[in-house]
């Protein structure tokens, strides 16, 4: 929570409990960071699964949805009102 | 017309492919999870070092399940958007929003613990790591919870009402959908056989160490907490099954009747324990029998659907017939065209403006609604599900589950005689053959569940060719084949990576390095 005098406070049973100045808070990104790079570092088989999920992530986000599943609806129709009409005329005349 | 046919065969050979090699990694993630936990904190209680690195070797695999496993689904919704168009727009926010709370709230949930519970060794302390583990296992059955909302919002419809202005389900009651019976029963039943799965997973890795006579002290262990993990999972899966037998009973008595190959239903109605059904067998010859060969245990139905040995169980004949008490499939055909009608004068009156003819079209519309999905078909066995694929793959389940539940107490009582344990080639073979029995038997649970709702996408309102999108066969057929090359190559390479490391970590003393 943001208070007026620009300190970060976290509350525990509605009392102020730690209170994050800049110095702190950067201090706690900079701990957050280091944790997932001394983590990634340490990895032995982990790195071999980091490798499969990015080309894993890569092929489903950038070549499956790009590329084979547009959004039927959404690229053939720009309004809700325009979509739901089709559809209406899809189930009717099914 | 034909092409349109191949489009909805082909995208539902895609999402059957797409949901089955999911289904693959979900349930060993679903109970790995608490394994581990339930490791690490026998670990964090007694501070014995050997259960850390117990805790860490089963933590590996479930890592690389998860890594391999994890966004597979995403591609389901893809499907969704691309090539069942109609269903996604008709099903609104009732599919969205069970949808949406995954993904924001339990996949991020576990998406941040997992992370502590791998680089967190050491960093944090021991009390919030071991809470991660369990937040982990929370976050994944959390996130299993809202898909199987959304999954049984399909096989029962309720807490909406349909808007024809916007031709969509517009959810009236948020706990009625996220919180009745189907999905109380589907979720438990499900993530218990999650946990089952799992545990004869470790079992079965375990029997492998011991054949190899390599780190026996720790496999004899992990064995221990796997086979209770999995007596109770196997107890809970088959109690809440039972519950869902019986909601089905209600909801979905097609389904159930197609389970049991039965065609006429009555009172006092026996259970087939095991039978072959007669291939010539349809509502359109009534005069043949059901079954080649069966065993039976009379009166067994009755009582498992209805709680009364003589209660009455509805066959496929008396549903479509209507003998049951219910509605005739031909009455409900004539309700559900009357609802197509009241549409078509709802959107002559939407163009021309009409509000007195859009009110009265509603009104029959909405009389009419909870049969609309039979408007589609013009005869009543069209509405009958494919009976061989459900009855086989629901009893297949049922016996593989039976005799994994005896396995699994054999396994107890012998485990605590170690020496047995460690010798009988046996007995490690049967745990290893463990393995693939559990995914063969929960995967034939989803066949039962979802070829059994056939031949609806939305139990009664929508079937599923009128889900389909106006799209050629062509592309949907293209990417079928490169789902099952992507899908296989990342079955192929969680097996390889797992075994090479189970085979790596074997050839060390894991507890005592």
């Amino acid at each position: 929570m943001l208070c007026p005098d620009s300190k970060f406070y976290i509350f525990v049973d509605g009392n102020f409990a730690i209170n994050l100045n800049h110095y702190n808070i950067m201090a706690l990104i900079r701990k957050i960071f280091n944790f997932y790079v001394t983590g990634f570092k340490e990895m032995t088989i982990g790195k071999t699964l980091w490798i499969l999920i990015l080309v894993k992530l890569f092929i489903i986000f950038f070549i499956l949805k790009l590329f084979f599943f547009p959004n039927f609806l959404n690229n053939k129709f720009s309004t809700d009102e325009d979509r739901s009409s089709y559809v209406r005329h899809e189930l009717i005349n099914e | 017309m034909n092409d349109l046919f191949s489009v909805v065969d082909w995208s539902r050979a895609q999402f059957a492919l797409t949901a089955m090699y999911h289904w693959l990694f979900v349930p060993l993630t679903l109970g790995l999870s608490v394994i581990v936990s339930i490791m690490e904190t026998i670990y964090y209680r007694t501070g014995n070092e050997k259960w850390l690195k117990i805790t860490k070797f089963w933590m590996t695999l479930f890592g690389i399940n998860f890594a391999v496993g994890v966004a597979t689904g995403i591609i389901l919704e893809f499907e969704f958007g691309t090539n069942w168009s109609n269903y996604s727009w008709f099903v609104g926010d009732i599919f969205g929003a069970p949808l949406a709370i995954e993904g924001l709230l339990a996949f991020f949930m576990e998406a941040t613990f997992i992370a502590v519970m791998f680089f967190g060794w050491g960093k944090v302390s021991k009390g919030f790591h071991l809470a991660s583990c369990w937040l982990t296992a929370l976050g994944t059955t959390i996130s299993a919870f809202w898909i199987l909302v959304a999954n049984s919002w399909m096989q029962y419809p309720v807490g909406m009402e349909f808007d024809p202005a916007q031709m969509r389900n517009v959810m009236q009651s948020f706990s009625e959908v996220a919180f009745n019976q189907v999905v109380i029963n589907k979720f438990l039943h499900t993530v218990m056989s999650g946990w089952t799965l799992s545990a004869l997973f470790v079992i079965g890795v375990s029997g492998w160490l011991l054949m190899k006579k390599r780190n026996n002290g720790m496999a004899i262990l992990s064995i221990k907490v796997a086979v209770w993990f999995g007596i109770v999972g196997m107890l809970a899966t088959m109690g809440f099954g039972d519950g869902s037998a019986k909601v089905v009973a209600k909801v979905q008595p097609m389904k159930l009747a197609a389970m049991e190959g039965l065609y006429d239903g009555g009172n006092g109605v026996e259970i087939v324990g095991f039978g072959v059904l007669n291939p010539d067998k349809n509502v359109n010859t009534p005069e043949a029998d059901d079954f080649l060969f069966k065993i039976a245990i009379p009166k067994g139905l009755s009582f498992l659907a209805t709680g009364d040995f003589d209660g009455y169980v509805p066959g496929i004949n008396d549903l479509i017939n209507g003998t049951s008490g219910s509605q005739s499939y031909q009455e409900r055909i004539i309700c559900g065209k009357m609802a197509h009608e009241a549409l078509r004068q709802y959107d002559a009156g939407y163009a021309a403006n009409d509000t007195a003819l859009m009110a009265r079209a509603k009104n029959v519309l909405d009389d009419n609604f909870s049969n609309f999905g039979y408007g589609y078909f013009d005869k009543p066995e069209e509405v009958v599900p494919n009976v061989p694929i459900t009855f086989y793959a629901f009893h297949l389940m049922v016996l593989i589950g039976g005799y994994l539940l005896a396995f699994l107490f054999v396994v107890a009582f012998l485990v605590y005689r170690t020496e047995i344990m460690q010798k009988s080639r046996i007995l490690q073979w049967l745990a290893i053959a463990g393995i693939p029995l559990v995914w063969i038997c929960s995967e034939c649970g989803w066949i039962t569940a979802e070829v059994g709702r056939q031949p609806w996408i939305i139990e009664g309102l929508m079937p599923t060719r009128a889900a389909v999108s106006a799209i050629s066969s062509g592309s949907v057929q293209f990417t079928f084949w490169l789902f099952a090359f992507i899908f296989t190559s990342l079955l192929i390479a969680e097996i390889s990576i797992m075994l090479r490391y189970i085979h790596k970590k074997s050839l060390i003393d894991i507890v005592n390095q």
